[in-house]
């Protein structure tokens, strides 16, 4: 019960009051209470008092959890019941070892040329392999896995991958801040336009963009998992990385990856590694997401954004959010000439993919985002415009489902649309 | 322990996913807000008002307790199954059968969540005004049981007042209909407001109808600051004196304010020794001329500030500050005991005092906050129970709190019910013949005592 000592006085706070009953997707869609973080913190409790074991029932109630954050901001009592849930699950795969799926996103997270290798593969054999789908954009593969009930739409994966396209430094006006773009998985090979629109963007204010080549995954589809190891190993990879050069902001333009840097690794991490934990501190202090650092440098949508007119809905991914990141994207889509836009119900609802969540719980996650498309629809907005490339994933997915063309952006597509290439 | 037998039946009834046996699952069904824990042998997820009367059938024939269960945010352990047996959770009857715009009523089951309910009926301009503060996560089940108040009650009054019938489960496994869906009704006793409040030992309640009201047009929301708890006490009489009754009036003492202040620097100004949260509704003009009319009154009260929110967002954020006071008080202490008394609303300063006394006494932190309004005090007792001899001091204290209460003519709880935390002093309000009278009628209704045994009264 090692890794639960760790969070022993956080499990304290909890005064078993029910507030999170009201806030909890995994609970909205499971019903039952070992599901909603009230119970999953009980849990933990009597797993560190020793009186329940590692068992089936426990390993069930801890899969439960999308790690949204929902609970964690509306306890009255600051109980942070993501990091218990993740520490829960660092301790049933220390015992259980790692399910095979999570010992297989391991290997693959940890190794950034198997991970290209793979993509490779996908984007060539793809289309022999997977049936195409035939409707809409033609560019979306369906993913036959029997997990994921057959339905699954992923997203194309990119001819060359981001990080294969520029310098590692692209200089630009001396006095100018200096940013290092941390990228990620997902806009590195199936969004790489996301990554185009962060350079084209931060390149017109004149910042020296530096895009360290050596950068790995983030880590959080294994700390999903409870593979904290991996996850310590890439922290420790990315912190070199990211420390080789002077910077005035770590940026990112993917909510999950900027809350690994900005939260998990200090919280989950540092307090696992002490002697990692003064770097993973000094990374989360500069790490700022691109709307709130596009903000923040005074950008004019009026100058970059311009281009037809359009009506968008913002979602607001979990792990900006919960970093009180709501407001900045919403100015700057509302400063764009041409851009209407219509707030949705339940924007700050998590849109169900929740890291691995949706691999496990796939009906309770499709139930979660089919609320969310519902909402989405009902706007009658031309895109939803989101600020993480995995939400765009999953709302695709949704819409997809539902038959429906609402096209998905990143914020960052919507604020370069005249200046990119 | 319920043997396998009983365990299987139990399963043909429900269906087996709905029965849980796992020690994950009696963990998550063996406490409440009260912090205290009992495991039950089972967890049933009833389905339907049938499969509730099967369970109440079988418990009877094999004499096993059923503790009905909300959403488990009951203050008093009403819900905890202390003595084993089965916790029977009717979150599953969940749906809102119908809302009559026409007869303003509404017939729901007894596992919707609060909020829900106000925001469907407001939907179509209609209101259902009881608000406890748990609003977002308890059931209107939960409410019906403990008969839940809320702010707004000064003005609209209590579940109680909004409940014109109810479909029950008796202990017995009888199903019967007790009010209906007329305003008026006197045929035979009424068994409808004995049900409200009982705390799920009379019955379980499995159908709800609800009287609504039209949608009040607007509200207005003031915060209002005085040098002392006698100006803001002498404010809420002055107030109703002439004849305005706000939506709410709620209050916050000194303690509370500096508890806030200290974490969240709201800039509340360092004479202000006592806060009020005025909110009106009606009318749009209504609301106007009465905002000013209330300022007008309470001005040469020791007035300090008053804040009036034009806007939503404003009225929001003055309703923020009541809302931060229990994220803060745990800054004072980590636990705490937070009882309800009520007070004729004249003597809420008297009660305050008394209370400060007793703090003093025993050298214990106590924060009070609450509806003035009703006169109804959350007095919260502040201790760490890591600290030897602190919880049994707590627990001195809080019966001379209810004692003071009593003295001044009220009553130990006006929300929160009597259940396993109020048990041991339930002696202090009533005498033995009311008491003798009230079991009279639970033997009456549960002659084996199968339904929430051990609560209530003391065993
Ligand atoms: C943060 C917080 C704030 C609160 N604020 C208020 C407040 O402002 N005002 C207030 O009055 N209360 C308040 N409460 C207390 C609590 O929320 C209420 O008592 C609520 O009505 C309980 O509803 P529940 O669904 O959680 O019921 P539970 O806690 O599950 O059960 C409460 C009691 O009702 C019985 N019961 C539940 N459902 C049924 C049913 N269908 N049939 C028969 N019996 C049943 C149970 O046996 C138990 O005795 C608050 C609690 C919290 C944690
Ligand atoms: S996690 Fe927070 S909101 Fe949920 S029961 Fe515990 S204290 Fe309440
Ligand atoms: S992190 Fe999200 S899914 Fe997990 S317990 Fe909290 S609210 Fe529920």
């Amino acid at each position: 019960m090692d890794p639960l000592k760790r969070v022993e006085n956080e499990l304290k706070k909890c005064v078993k009051c029910g507030a999170c009953r009201a806030h909890c997707p995994a609970f909205a869609t499971f019903g039952k209470e070992p599901a909603v973080a009230r119970g999953k913190v009980a849990l933990a409790q009597h797993l560190l008092k020793g009186d329940i074991e590692l068992d089936d029932a426990t390993y069930a109630a801890m899969s439960k959890c999308l790690l949204c954050g929902s609970c964690v901001e509306k306890c009255p009592n600051d109980v942070p019941t993501d990091e218990i849930v993740v520490v829960a699950r660092e301790a049933l795969s220390g015992q259980r070892g790692l399910t095979t799926f999570h010992a297989a996103v391991g290997r693959v997270i940890r190794n950034r040329s198997l991970m290209k290798f793979g993509a490779a593969a996908a984007r060539i054999l793809g289309p022999l392999f997977f049936r195409k789908v035939p409707e809409t954009s033609g560019l979306r593969l369906r993913f036959p896995l029997p997990f994921l009930g057959g339905k699954r739409h992923i997203p194309s994966i990119a001819k060359k991958p981001f990080l294969d396209r520029h310098p590692e430094v692209i200089p630009g006006e001396p006095g100018k801040p200096r940013i290092v773009y941390f990228v990620g998985c997902m806009t590195n090979f199936c969004y790489p336009q996301v990554g185009e629109a962060a350079l084209a963007l931060f390149r017109h204010l004149g910042c020296t963009v530096i895009i360290p080549k050596n950068q790995q995954c983030c880590g959080l589809p294994g700390m999903s998992g409870g593979d904290l190891d991996t996850v310590r190993g890439l922290a420790e990879k990315n912190l070199a990385e990211l420390e080789r050069y002077e910077a005035d902001y770590i940026m990112t333009a993917c909510a999950t990856c900027g809350g690994a840097l900005h939260k998990f690794y200090p919280n989950l991490v540092g307090k696992r590694h002490p002697e990692l934990a003064a770097r993973l501190k000094a990374i989360a202090e500069k790490t700022v997401d691109a709307a709130q650092l596009l903000q923040k440098l005074g950008l004019n949508p009026e100058e970059t954004g311009a281009g037809s007119d359009i009506r968008v809905t913002y979602h607001d991914p979990c792990h900006l959010r919960t970093r009180a990141i709501t407001r900045q994207p919403r100015e700057l889509l509302q400063g764009t000439p041409g851009v209407e836009l219509a707030e949705m119900e339940g924007a700050d609802k998590c849109c169900g993919l929740g890291g691995t969540f949706n691999v496990y719980h796939y009906e309770s996650s499709l139930a979660i985002n089919k609320m969310k498309s519902a909402a989405i629809i009902n706007t009658g907005a031309d895109a939803v415009v989101t600020g993480c490339p995995g939400c765009m994933m999953q709302l695709s997915d949704g819409l997809k489902q539902q038959r429906n063309r609402t096209r998905v952006l990143h914020t960052l597509e919507i604020l370069a649309r005249s200046i990119r290439p | 322990m319920l043997d396998n037998r009983i365990i299987d039946e139990l399963k043909t009834i429900v269906g087996a996913d709905n029965v849980a046996t796992d020690r994950q699952d009696l963990i998550c069904y063996g406490y409440d807000a009260t912090q205290m824990e009992f495991l039950p042998d089972a967890v049933v997820h009833p389905g339907s008002p049938d499969e509730v009367s099967a369970v109440l059938k079988l418990a009877n024939r094999e004499q096993f307790p059923v503790y009905p269960r909300g959403a488990g945010s009951g203050f008093t352990g009403g819900a905890l199954p202390k003595g084993g047996g089965i916790v029977l959770v009717v979150t599953r009857l969940n749906r809102i059968l119908r809302i009559d715009t026409e007869n303003l009523i509404a017939e729901v089951e007894p596992g919707v969540v609060t909020e829900q309910f106000q925001l469907e009926v407001e939907k179509l301009g209609l209101f259902y005004p009881p608000d406890p503060a748990s609003l977002k996560f308890s059931t209107l089940g939960g409410n019906v049981a403990e008969n839940a108040g809320g702010p707004r009650c000064v003005k609209y009054g209590v579940t109680r007042d909004f409940v014109m019938g109810l479909e029950v489960v008796l202990p017995s496994g009888e199903i019967i209909r007790t009010g209906g869906e007329t305003y008026k009704g006197v045929v035979g006793y009424d068994l409808t407001r004995l049900l409200c409040g009982s705390e799920g030992t009379l019955g379980v309640i499995t159908k709800i109808i609800f009287k609504l009201l039209p949608l009040p047009e607007a509200k207005k929301t003031m915060m209002t600051i005085f040098d002392s708890i006698d100006g803001a006490a002498k404010a809420v009489s002055t107030i109703i004196g002439n004849k305005i009754i706000p939506t709410t009036l709620e209050f916050m003492d000194h303690a509370t304010l500096q508890c806030v202040e200290k974490r969240f620097n709201l800039g509340i100004p360092a004479s202000g020794r006592a806060v009020l949260i005025i909110e009106v509704d009606g009318d749009r003009d209504l609301i106007e001329k009465q905002a000013a009319r209330i300022q007008e009154l309470i001005k040469p009260l020791g007035l300090v500030e008053c804040k009036i929110a034009k806007d939503a967002a404003e009225s929001e954020a003055l309703w923020k500050v009541r809302r931060l006071v229990s994220p803060s008080l745990r800054d004072v202490n980590p636990d705490k005991f937070n009882e309800d008394i009520v007070v004729p609303r004249s003597k809420v300063p008297d009660v305050i005092r008394v209370i400060e006394k007793i703090q003093q006494k025993y050298a214990i932190p106590i924060v009070n906050f609450g509806h003035a309004g009703d006169g109804n005090i959350h007095v919260n007792i502040m201790i760490d129970k890591s600290v030897a001899g602190q919880e049994e001091k707590a627990h001195e204290a809080i019966a001379e709190v209810f004692q003071a209460a009593l003295d001044l003519n009220g009553t130990m709880s006006g929300e929160h019910g009597v259940g396993l935390a109020k048990q041991p002093y339930i002696h202090l309000e009533l005498k033995p013949a009311q008491v003798a009278t009230m079991q009279a009628i639970k033997k009456a209704l549960d002659p084996n005592n199968i339904l929430n045994p051990g609560k209530m009264f003391p065993v």
